[in-house]
């Protein structure tokens, strides 16, 4: 790796850091329990009236159950609104493509896919989507599946700071909170820096020139900048075009690049900040910080490296890959020049770390061990930082399940911010834990013994299971990034994807608010000798050692089948 | 739960005119007014008339102009409503025997030895299909090739393709890269046949 390189990287990390320490607070006071917030002035008007058209009290708390149902039925209703926009494009207006009414298997893939957050595409925006369906379907659900998260997550925190109370929020009001006084600013500062630089910004029908060697070229237009922005904000990661990040009108250059990791970093990184706040004990934040930090880290250290090392089978057919001031060399397959080989490593580490799953190269031809990094990122659940609230719970849910093991290891009842940790919460702890892999390794098991699933694969041998895999992998952790030479139109694909990515949705945040509603009844027990102490580096070894093995003992096996024997039998 | 879908439904009505339909008229308007060359596009002009956007790149064979990287977008490569990339894995036989072809080609086009290792950008096809650049090294290989089409002086060529060099942003952000459609530009203004 160049110096250019590792300053790369540490031009992220800095931004990172002074983000999370500048954001944090802020985010502390959008879901904190003081009745003042900066931005009032502005925010609160439109929320008032936000909630006076909707009917909701933003004074009136909710139980865990009620808070659930609303998540379950904003996300219904929702998804049932953007399923109609799909079915209905070609009669709706702001459509100077002409593009015809989504098919219903597609439809409905693409519905879930949005509303889960997941954003896996079985379409190709440029020749699918008119610009109404962008901006105003998909575009919107980039938004609120985002507020949807850091919902729960808030959620989680109350369950964790309140004592002997029923109520762990207002959805409504998290919900709109989120969408106004995070995402909404921060995206349009983010779009108009993306404009800037190259990305379009318009509501042009695609337009044919003819090229300088005289054939024919159809640029596309559309409102891609404001979906950028968000779609990186809100760890979503459905691109209006194809190619996604690597496609120059969505990210013309590496500046563009670097704001795009910053923005899919930010606000998870920043919320263990808001949660160290919350809690009041700033140490709990940095040490969930901390776990995610250096799983993110350890990825970046792992890609950027390797795929800058190039692939050795086509050094053997005479292509140079060497690094020289002339050429950055490296597996360029599927990589833009202007990213270059590390730019790609650094991109794939960051948009799988999170739930994102946006794209600045292509994951499928990344070397063996370089395409096991966004694969194993997902595995681990995507806490490294993952989604907008989702990474913050899922690394709480890790952090409940190493006091739970440090407890066994003493015998004593676990406790976590003075908070028993009993049957009930372990239960759903575990329910947490089991799901996805379940749904990955059934669904995957499935598929390759199917003859319609498998005629998808573009790829043949163990990198056509590892293709498999990473498509359940990213749709049942929401990620949506692909070994994309699956082709996943299909009927099997459309639907079991479909169901995986409700799976990995609801069937995590439902248990997560159960377990804030039990934890939010009950009275915390002041620390004792016995008691575990979750405020220290040792505790943030322990809970990033918990995360690895868990998923470790989970996953081995299939990654040991796919990547790791690919690595071997193909002289990397 | 039933009590929840009219706030559901007033809900998502809301957000999606907050959202869906204020934001991104709100970007798209300070954007036509301060980035309106870049809002529709970055479209480049010669004579007067559009043949493409700086950003896209686009087919040349001619062995006047350099040549852009592979691309797996369209049937004919840089079909901007087809953007994509092979995805091929690292050792798929059909990705080897590819790039096989394309070197021996590479050399034969560029009048390099046999055995020239050639630039990996020239041989694999980008993540987008419309990748606009070529790596430096790229660039000079092909230098000579366009220099005799032209019937210019090699040194001449190479100048140009160092004005049009991009090097890292800041110093540091991304790769060097060569701008395939201004590079071609800069060589039609200089003139030669």
């Amino acid at each position: 790796m160049t110096l250019a390189g590792w300053m790369q990287l540490a031009a992220l990390v800095a931004a990172v850091v002074v983000s999370t320490r500048l954001l944090g607070p802020y985010l502390a006071k959008v879901y904190g329990d003081e009745r003042r917030a900066p931005g009032d002035r502005i925010f609160l008007p439109v929320e008032r009236a936000i909630y006076r058209a909707c009917r909701v009290d933003p004074d009136r708390e909710q139980r865990w159950t009620v808070y659930a149902y609303s998540l379950l039925a904003f996300s219904a209703v929702s998804g049932l609104v953007l399923y109609a926009q799909l079915r209905l494009q070609g009669h709706l207006p702001l459509n100077p493509d002409g593009m015809k009414a989504v098919p219903a298997g597609l439809s409905f893939n693409t519905a879930v896919s949005f509303l889960t957050n997941t954003n896996w595409q079985n379409y190709s925006g440029e020749s699918t989507m008119s610009h109404l369906t962008q901006m105003g379907g998909l575009a919107v659900h980039n938004f609120v599946s985002a507020a949807c998260g850091a919902a729960v997550a808030v959620a989680l925190i109350r369950g964790l700071v309140r004592r002997r109370s029923n109520t762990i929020g207002n959805f409504w009001v998290d919900l709109t909170r989120t969408t106004t006084r995070v995402l909404l600013p921060l995206a349009f500062a983010g779009a108009m820096v993306l404009v800037s630089q190259g990305v379009v910004q318009n509501f042009h029908a695609t337009r044919t020139v003819k090229t300088v060697e005289g054939a024919t070229q159809s640029i596309p237009g559309g409102p891609v900048a404001s979906q950028e922005a968000i779609k990186n904000l809100g760890e979503n990661g459905g691109g209006p075009y194809n190619a996604n990040a690597a496609h120059p009108l969505e990210n013309p250059n590496p500046i563009t690049d670097l704001l795009i990791m910053w923005l899919i970093l930010a606000i998870p990184f920043a919320l263990t900040f808001a949660y160290g706040r919350m809690v009041k004990d700033q140490k709990q934040g940095w040490v969930v910080f901390a776990a995610m930090f250096a799983l993110w880290l350890v990825g970046a250290l792992i890609a950027m490296p390797l795929e800058a090392g190039g692939n050795p089978n086509l050094s053997a057919l005479g292509a140079n890959q060497q690094t020289t001031a002339l050429q950055s060399g490296g597996n360029m397959e599927g990589k833009e020049i202007r990213f270059g080989a590390v730019g790609c490593g650094l991109f794939a580490d960051t948009t799988t770390g999170t739930s994102t799953g946006s794209i600045n190269c292509a994951h499928d031809s990344m070397v063996p061990l370089g395409g096991a990094v966004p694969l194993v990122n997902m595995m681990l659940g995507e806490i490294s930082p993952g989604g907008t609230g989702s990474g913050l719970y899922g690394m709480l849910i890790f952090a409940l399940t190493s006091v739970f093991i440090a407890g066994l290891m003493v015998g004593r009842t676990p406790e976590y911010l003075g908070k028993k940790i009993q049957a009930v919460e372990m239960k759903l702890v575990v329910l947490y834990l089991l799901v996805v892999p379940i749904a990955i390794l059934s669904f995957a098991g499935a598929s390759v013994l199917l003859k319609t699933a498998l005629s998808s694969l573009g790829n043949g041998g163990p990198h056509g299971l590892s293709e498999m895999v990473y498509a359940f992998t990213s749709v049942s952790n929401n990620n949506g990034s692909a070994f994309a030479g699956l082709s996943g139109n299909t009927q099997w694909f459309n639907t079991t994807f479909g169901l995986c990515m409700l799976i990995g949705r609801f069937l995590l945040m439902v248990p997560v608010l159960a377990i804030a509603g039990s934890l939010a009844r009950k009275q915390p027990v002041p620390p004792s000798a016995g008691t575990f102490p979750t405020g220290t580096p040792l505790f943030a070894a322990l809970l990033t050692a918990v995360v690895v093995i868990v998923v470790g003992l989970t996953y081995f096996p299939v990654v040991a089948l796919g990547p790791i024997v690919e690595h071997l039998a193909g002289k990397f | 739960m039933r009590r929840q879908l009219l706030p559901a439904l007033a809900m998502t009505l809301c957000l999606t005119v907050l959202v869906g339909v204020m934001y991104p008229l709100a970007v798209s308007g300070a954007a036509g007014i301060f980035f309106s060359h870049t809002a529709s596009g970055s479209f480049v002009r010669r004579d007067g008339r559009v043949v493409g956007s700086a950003l896209l790149g686009q087919n040349f064979t001619d062995p006047k102009y350099f040549w852009p990287r592979p691309s797996a977008a369209g049937a004919d490569g840089y079909d901007g409503l087809a953007s994509g990339a092979s995805n091929l894995g690292p050792s798929n036989p059909k990705l080897l025997d590819t790039v096989k072809e394309r070197v021996a080609a590479y050399r034969e086009a560029n009048h390099l030895a046999a055995d020239a290792p050639v630039p990996v950008d020239a041989v694999t096809g980008s993540g987008s299909g419309l990748d606009p650049a070529i790596s430096v090294a790229n660039a000079r290989l092909q230098t000579r090739r366009v220099a005799l089409a032209r019937r210019l002086d090699p040194d001449e060529v190479l100048k140009v393709v160092a004005a049009h060099t991009q090097t890292r942003q800041w110093g540091f952000l991304g790769e060097d890269s060569v701008n395939v459609l201004e590079l071609n530009l800069a060589l039609d203004r200089l003139g030669g046949s």
